[in-house]
């Protein structure tokens, strides 16, 4: 495969991962071994608390001291520091195989910001008055995505995707409800592409799923969505462009059909960044919608509070949000949880507010030229990737003899020609490409469609060389499947740990004192 | 294409670089990147730019623009605070703060157990703490909080045990409580137990006169949203495995040091929340839940979280861990839920498994003791002042404790405000949610509340009560 | 302890097909393929798979049958085998196939690998019923079965799982076969013969080690939401399949495997019924369904192996009382082609044409694309 200009890409012939063979943390340390000490309360204290340990109930009091590792500070820190070596994380390796999950670059600047006591040390409870300053940020950064998506109002507490989808059900349900319809409507349709979670979500609460097949173009067609719909439909759940990069041009055709059946409409945008600033959820005529802060919107993934499912609907069902919602009231802001109507409250507080901070000060360093810019150059990245993988002998775009049209930000692959010719599938294929330094990458969601699938979504931070040395790597893998098979399938080979024992996963323990007894059995 | 000089690139966008870009679009065949999005009809592409703020392009402005506006809140770290109830202020050690920010730990997703190999395994080590801790050896990967847990686990007992209907203490956190009829709601009954007004605890004759063979679940919290400690959680526990329901109990881990495992009272499930072990409150953003049970096959195939198992390689004494989905082998309600979010929680197991390293089991023993001696001494001495009544309830307390302001004629917003102007966060006003309770606070105190804290608090009251 | 594996090639399968004749059953036809210089494609496609398990060099004890129906595509591999069945003659024929798997099945295998179509997948089954799991690779002209892999180094890639441990469960799949004679003269006839055990390989629907839900498991957990659906004083036609006998077995029934039986308020009104029957009941009872699944590899609801359940069977019930279960997995297996329905109505298969509302769980449907073939196939 050639770069530009005639330059051979190189690969990393000799990589190998951190090996540091690190023991378990239960395994680590010696009697005694202290990592940090507790301030001491002082006699004061203890003169007047007495012995309180005795005081608690019998029934309660712990008799022996819990088993924990007894460890020096030093050795801890060696310990994670190492563990943290052995991780090809976004920010050590390329992980644009990740598909659907939008690895992108998270800003450290932002991090930083995070970590301010200002907003560290502040506790939820805290009167409205002494956080003016956050609540302005989180009622700003609503405001900002009600102009990204056309939607009305945002909340913020869902604490991840599948947590907004909940919300989307939830507030589905109630709507109907407050139309007397929710015994009569409740069937959720959404597509078999989508996140397990649209249809795990409504399941979950109740409602009956119905799941569309794609058509031979990808896209379920729309006399299947009319089949679907009827007296019974509550909503519909979609997501667009789906995980195989397809955009289903007649979505606002779609999103009528269920309209007049009564149903809502809620757009999972779990695959937006590729048309922040191109095409809304309003203008296809979605009720409601839900980003994924951690993907889209820089937040990271493993993050310092984690995900945000930020769940926005238009101005009808905006009394069915989930309380407490953050409101203005042209002086200060405030704190509302005197909401009857709404669904309640999924998780406490406003949710993962760190993570509001992160995706609000990313937006605001890009502004509205700077989103579009993003999204255009994740879908030129993608396009630019699709041309060099779909070169590879034994790969092919999924659907793209009947689908020619681009892909978006992401595209679903087959190695079903390359499975045929050398028994080498997807999974093996997987397994190798970390040989050579690059994360391995996203298959589908279960059950596969697309046979020996791989999904990839460079997104906009990955550098043109990325995008060469990884699609240099699959070419190279695939030609090893043909000439050593057995060295592809046995892969990987310079990693950190060896291969599990087959069949272990048939008696799983999740915990270390459940591993030795499960091993003490003979089970293995 | 415009003047490549006048064109931003951004920092963040390699390939923004003019010359990059044409490049780029030259080897995909369109002459802008307008062009790839062809199949996206005009009738739904958005033909303006969206209206947002100027941008700040330079890292220095972004960074002034969002120091200024976090500039107005006042903190806990400058002003003295005795909030708690869910979200505690507990003393974060900086190996806490230094792997937490770990790039690798942060921006790692998971895919692969051996591309992963270290996260991984410090969420096995972290579950396997847990476990020693709450003395269950099942333990899930984090849900978003505490809430979530209990509510997943109440819907486990309903799977476990084909019944509908769960039974809460009176006294459980009205967060909880809200979230659990969120959650649960649709498709369960939830039924609230009336408590003993002395002590606070869970009144076994109510318990008994609502249990019946439609009980999926009784739940308990230890030591309660309210502070105090249930004595008679096994009694509890026979009573609810008399009826065949199961018993879930919800726990603060950072009272495991002193406090038994809820297993040793015939718990079936412990859920709780993690924020007490190293990770800041973050106005509520450090929460993260985890569920617990016996190891035992039911557990695994109803717990709703993905599980991660160690499992050992063809090296002896070498382990690799893997996300393990199990069958639900259950046909009542098929919460079928593939709910990959709660690896979004992971870095706080993470740093949870940190600081119990670094406490180790006496580390945790005196960390519960040092709680319980401040709490003790801080009521004995807010007991000095005449008009006000703690600890309301006559039972041992961990952490937290209703303060009663009955005796005086002043609300509790009344005396937070006059608190707030002398520098101090009072405790959490239960007012409107426990109106049986009258006019009260909830107060937490933990390692961090010096004595002269606790002092300064009861010099303040004094005066504002005066 | 080695697992010992069992390999049947049948020699003439897939001859046929080559010098445009449809299958090899009986002699004259064989006779007439080879004198068309038809060569036996058999023997090269378990050749195909076996060196896959050649190469991943795993100790195993293989055991087979002298020359063409075995030996020969071994030693091509170099594997060495033990002999346990020898043909009498060269003109090897349907007891051969089940001699040779009897042996093996005496020799204690714990698989069974052959090579052939639809009739070796029959004389195999009459001999192992679901004693043994089979791999079966796919060799011959006719394939409307559902157990062949989808091709020779599949079929070897199943096997190096099996052997590896990491495959260690098994579904159903059924056995059909075609009525020769009938397919000679221009009339399809295809019948459900029964059900054959093999790998259930998760890996072909998911990544990793994720240990799911089995297929077994999927498909109990459908019948039994169909079962939650039924209605008193309805008449249910439950057509045969794997997923709908399950039916009959959550109601505590006895049923017929193969055919087609009849439910009504939990009790099983009739076994193994025609198309006359059926149409008798459906006069006598006013409400009724008719559950069918997608029986064999091609996805067809009618037609194929349910005859029974004629276009007039399909009209007095009512065409709305059409009920379609499959669980997830087999309509990902269909890789995107349609449900088919070939009922002996042109004018129903057109009408029942367009999108079907497939029960695949609890609570769970799926809306799906159902075409009836233009010719026969």
């Amino acid at each position: 495969m050639i770069a530009r200009h005639g330059e051979k890409v190189a690969l990393k012939e000799r990589f190998h991962q951190a090996a540091w063979q690190e023991k378990l943390v239960m395994e680590l340390g010696r009697p005694g071994r202290r990592g940090v000490l507790v301030p001491d309360a002082g006699d004061d204290i203890r003169a007047r608390a007495g012995d309180v340990l005795a005081g608690t109930p019998e029934s309660l009091r712990r008799r022996e001291l819990p088993n924990l590792p007894e460890m020096s500070q030093p050795e801890v820190v060696r310990h994670y520091t190492r563990l943290s070596q052995m991780v090809l994380a976004n920010n050590v390796a390329v992980n644009l195989g990740l598909g659907t999950t939008t690895m992108k670059y998270n800003p450290l600047v932002n991090e930083f910001l995070s970590r301010s006591p200002k907003l560290a040390e502040l506790h939820p409870d805290q009167d409205d008055s002494t956080v003016q300053g956050i609540l302005e940020l989180i009622y700003r950064f609503g405001g900002m995505l009600a102009e990204i998506s056309g939607m009305d109002r945002f909340t913020f507490q869902p604490a991840g995707g599948s947590q907004g989808i909940l919300a989307n059900a939830l507030m589905m349900r109630a709507y109907h409800a407050s139309r007397g319809e929710a015994d009569q409507r409740d069937e959720v349709i959404t597509t078999i592409f989508s996140h397990p979670a649209n249809a795990a979500a409504p399941a979950t609460i109740g409602f009956k799923v119905v799941t569309l097949y794609p058509g031979p173009d990808g896209i379920p067609e729309l006399e299947a969505l009319k089949a679907a719909v009827g007296p019974r439909t509550a909503g519909l759940m979609m997501t667009n462009p789906e995980d195989t990069g397809i955009f289903n041009p007649r979505v606002a055709e779609y999103v009528r059909v269920v309209h007049e059946a009564g149903g809502l409409c809620a757009y999972d945008q779990a695959n937006a960044n590729g048309i922040l600033g191109v095409t809304r959820a309003r203008d296809a005529g979605f009720d409601m919608c839900q980003f994924n802060l951690h993907k889209t919107f820089s937040v990271p993934h493993g993050c310092m509070g984690g995900a945000v499912g930020a769940t926005g609907v238009r101005e009808a069902l905006v009394p069915f949000l989930p309380a407490p919602t953050v409101e203005f009231d042209g002086s200060r802001y405030y704190l509302d949880a005197d909401r009857p109507a709404s669904v309640g409250a999924i998780r406490s507080g406003l949710g993962n507010v760190q993570s509001v901070l992160k995706a609000y000060a990313w937006v605001v360093s890009l502004g509205a030229e700077g989103l579009r810019e993003a999204a255009h150059m994740a879908v030129l990245n993608n396009n630019y990737l699709v041309g060099r993988v779909t070169a590879i002998p034994g790969a092919s775009l999924s659907f793209g003899k009947d689908n020619p049209t681009r892909r978006l930000e992401q595209a679903r692959y087959s190695w079903e020609g390359l499975t045929a010719d050398t028994g080498v599938h997807t999974m093996d294929v997987h397994n190798r490409m970390i040989d050579y330094g690059v994360q391995g990458y996203f298959s589908s969601h279960h059950p596969w469609l697309v046979p020996e699938p791989f999904t990839l979504e460079p997104a906009e931070s990955y550098s043109q060389e990325d995008l060469d040395e990884f699609a240099a790597v699959l070419e190279r893998v695939a030609e090893e499947a043909h000439s050593n098979p057995e060295l592809v399938k046995t892969a990987p080979h310079n990693s950190t740990a060896g291969a599990s024992v087959p069949g272990a996963e048939a008696h799983p323990a999740m915990t270390w004192r459940a591993f030795l007894d499960v091993q003490g059995q003979g089970a293995e | 294409m415009g003047d490549p000089a006048t064109k931003t690139v951004y920092p963040y966008i390699p390939n923004s670089v003019p010359a990059i870009k044409a490049d780029m679009l030259a080897e995909v065949g369109a002459a802008t990147s307008d062009e790839l999005y062809d199949v996206i009809p005009t009738s739904i592409r958005l033909d303006r730019l969206l209206q947002l703020p100027e941008p700040l392009l330079s890292e220095y402005d972004l960074r002034r623009h969002v120091e200024e506006l976090l500039a107005s809140n006042r903190p806990t770290s400058e002003v003295l605070s005795f909030l708690g109830g869910g979200c505690w202020p507990h003393f974060v050690p900086a190996v806490c703060d230094e792997i937490a920010s770990r790039g690798e730990f942060l921006t790692g997703y998971h895919d692969g157990e051996r591309s992963m190999l270290g996260s991984y395994q410090a969420q096995f080590e972290f579950q396997s703490m847990i476990g020693e801790l709450t003395g269950m050896q099942m333990v899930s990967t984090t849900t978003y909080d505490w809430g979530t847990a209990a509510a997943s686990s109440l819907i486990m007992a309903a799977q476990l045990t084909g019944r509908h209907e769960v039974l809460l203490p009176r006294t459980i956190s009205p967060t909880r409580l809200r979230q659990i009829r969120t959650i649960c709601g649709p498709t369960m009954t939830i039924h609230l137990v009336d408590y003993e007004r002395s002590t606070g605890t869970l009144d076994p004759s109510a318990l008994s006169a609502r249990l019946s063979t439609d009980t999926a679940a009784v739940y308990l919290e230890v030591p309660s949203y309210l502070g105090f400690l249930e004595p008679r959680a096994p009694e509890i526990a026979e009573l609810a495995h008399a009826q065949g329901a199961i018993l879930v109990v919800g726990v603060d881990p950072s009272s495991l040091g002193v406090l038994t495992g809820p297993g040793g009272y015939g718990a079936d499930i412990v859920c709780g929340d993690l924020q007490p072990l190293g990770i800041h409150m973050s106005y509520g953003g450090g929460q993260a839940g985890f569920i617990a049970t016996p190891h035992e096959e039911r557990y695994i195939a109803t717990c709703p979280t993905l599980l991660v198992s160690i499992l050992p390689t063809e090296h002896e004494g070498e382990y690799v861990f893997e996300w393990v989905n199990f069958e639900h082998i259950s046909y009542g309600l098929r919460a079928e839920s593939h709910d990959f979010a709660g690896t979004a929680q992971t870095i706080w197991a993470i740093v949870a498994g940190v600081y119990l390293s670094l406490m180790g089991p006496q580390g945790m023993r005196d960390l519960g003791e040092t709680i319980m001696q401040r709490g003790a001494y801080a009521r004995s001495r807010l007991s000095e002042i005449t008009n006000i009544v703690t600890p309301v309830f006559d039972a041992p307390h961990f952490k937290e404790f209703v303060v009663n302001f009955e005796g005086t004629s002043k609300s509790v917003a009344e005396i937070n405000a006059a608190l707030r102007e002398r520098g101090i966060y009072g405790g959490k006003d239960l007012t409107t949610e426990f109106p049986e309770l009258g006019t009260s606070a909830l107060y937490c105190v933990t390692e961090i509340h010096r004595k002269q804290d606790i002092d300064r608090l009861v010099a303040a009251l004094a005066e504002v009560l005066r | 302890m080695p697992i010992r594996v069992g390999l049947i090639v049948n020699p003439i399968a897939g001859m046929g097909g080559s010098v445009g004749l449809k299958g090899t059953d009986g002699p004259a036809v064989v006779r007439r393929a080879r004198e068309l210089g038809a060569m036996p494609r058999a023997a090269g496609r378990a050749a195909a798979a076996l060196d896959e398990v050649a190469q991943a060099d795993i100790e195993f004890e293989l055991l087979t049958c002298a020359g063409a129906m075995g030996e020969d595509s071994a030693l091509a591999c170099d594997l060495h085998p033990s002999i346990v069945y020898r043909a009498a003659s060269s003109d090897t024929s349907g007891d051969d196939t089940r001699g040779a798997a009897q042996a093996m099945i005496a020799e204690g295998v714990g698989l069974i690998v052959f090579a052939g179509g639809d009739g070796t997948a029959r004389d195999v089954f009459e001999a192992v019923h679901d004693s043994v799991p089979v791999v079966a690779i796919p060799a011959g002209v006719k394939i409307h079965s559902a157990v062949f892999a989808v091709n020779p180094r599949a079929a070897g890639d199943l096997v190096v799982g099996v052997l590896r441990g990491r495959i260690s469960r098994t579904r159903e799949a059924e056995v059909m076969d075609v009525d020769e004679a009938a397919y000679r003269d221009g009339r399809l006839s295809t019948r459900l013969y029964g059900y054959l055990r093999v790998p259930d390989d998760a890996r072909l629907v998911q990544a990793g080690k994720v240990r799911s839900r089995s297929e077994d498991s999927a498909a109990d957990d459908l019948a039994l939401a169909v079962v939650d659906t039924m209605e008193p004083e309805t008449i249910y036609i439950v057509g045969p399949g794997t997923t709908t006998r399950r039916i009959a077995r959550h109601l505590g029934l006895d049923s017929t495997l193969l055919g087609v039986d009849v439910v009504r308020d939990g009790q099983m009104l009739a076994l193994d019924v025609g198309e006359r029957q059926l149409l008798d009941l459906l006069e006598q009872n006013r409400r009724a369904r008719i559950i069918v699944t997608p029986i064999g590899g091609q996805g067809y609801l009618f037609g194929r192996g349910n005859q029974q359940i004629s276009g007039r069977v399909v009209r007095a019930a009512g065409i709305e009382n059409v009920v379609v279960v499959a669980t997830p997995a087999k309509l990902a297996s269909l890789g995107g082609r349609p449900l088919l329905v070939d009922t002996d109505d042109e004018e129903l298969n057109r009408t029942l044409a367009g999108f079907a509302t497939v029960t695949t769980g609890k609570g769970r449907r799926s809306v799906y694309p159902v075409e009836f073939p233009r010719g026969t196939s």
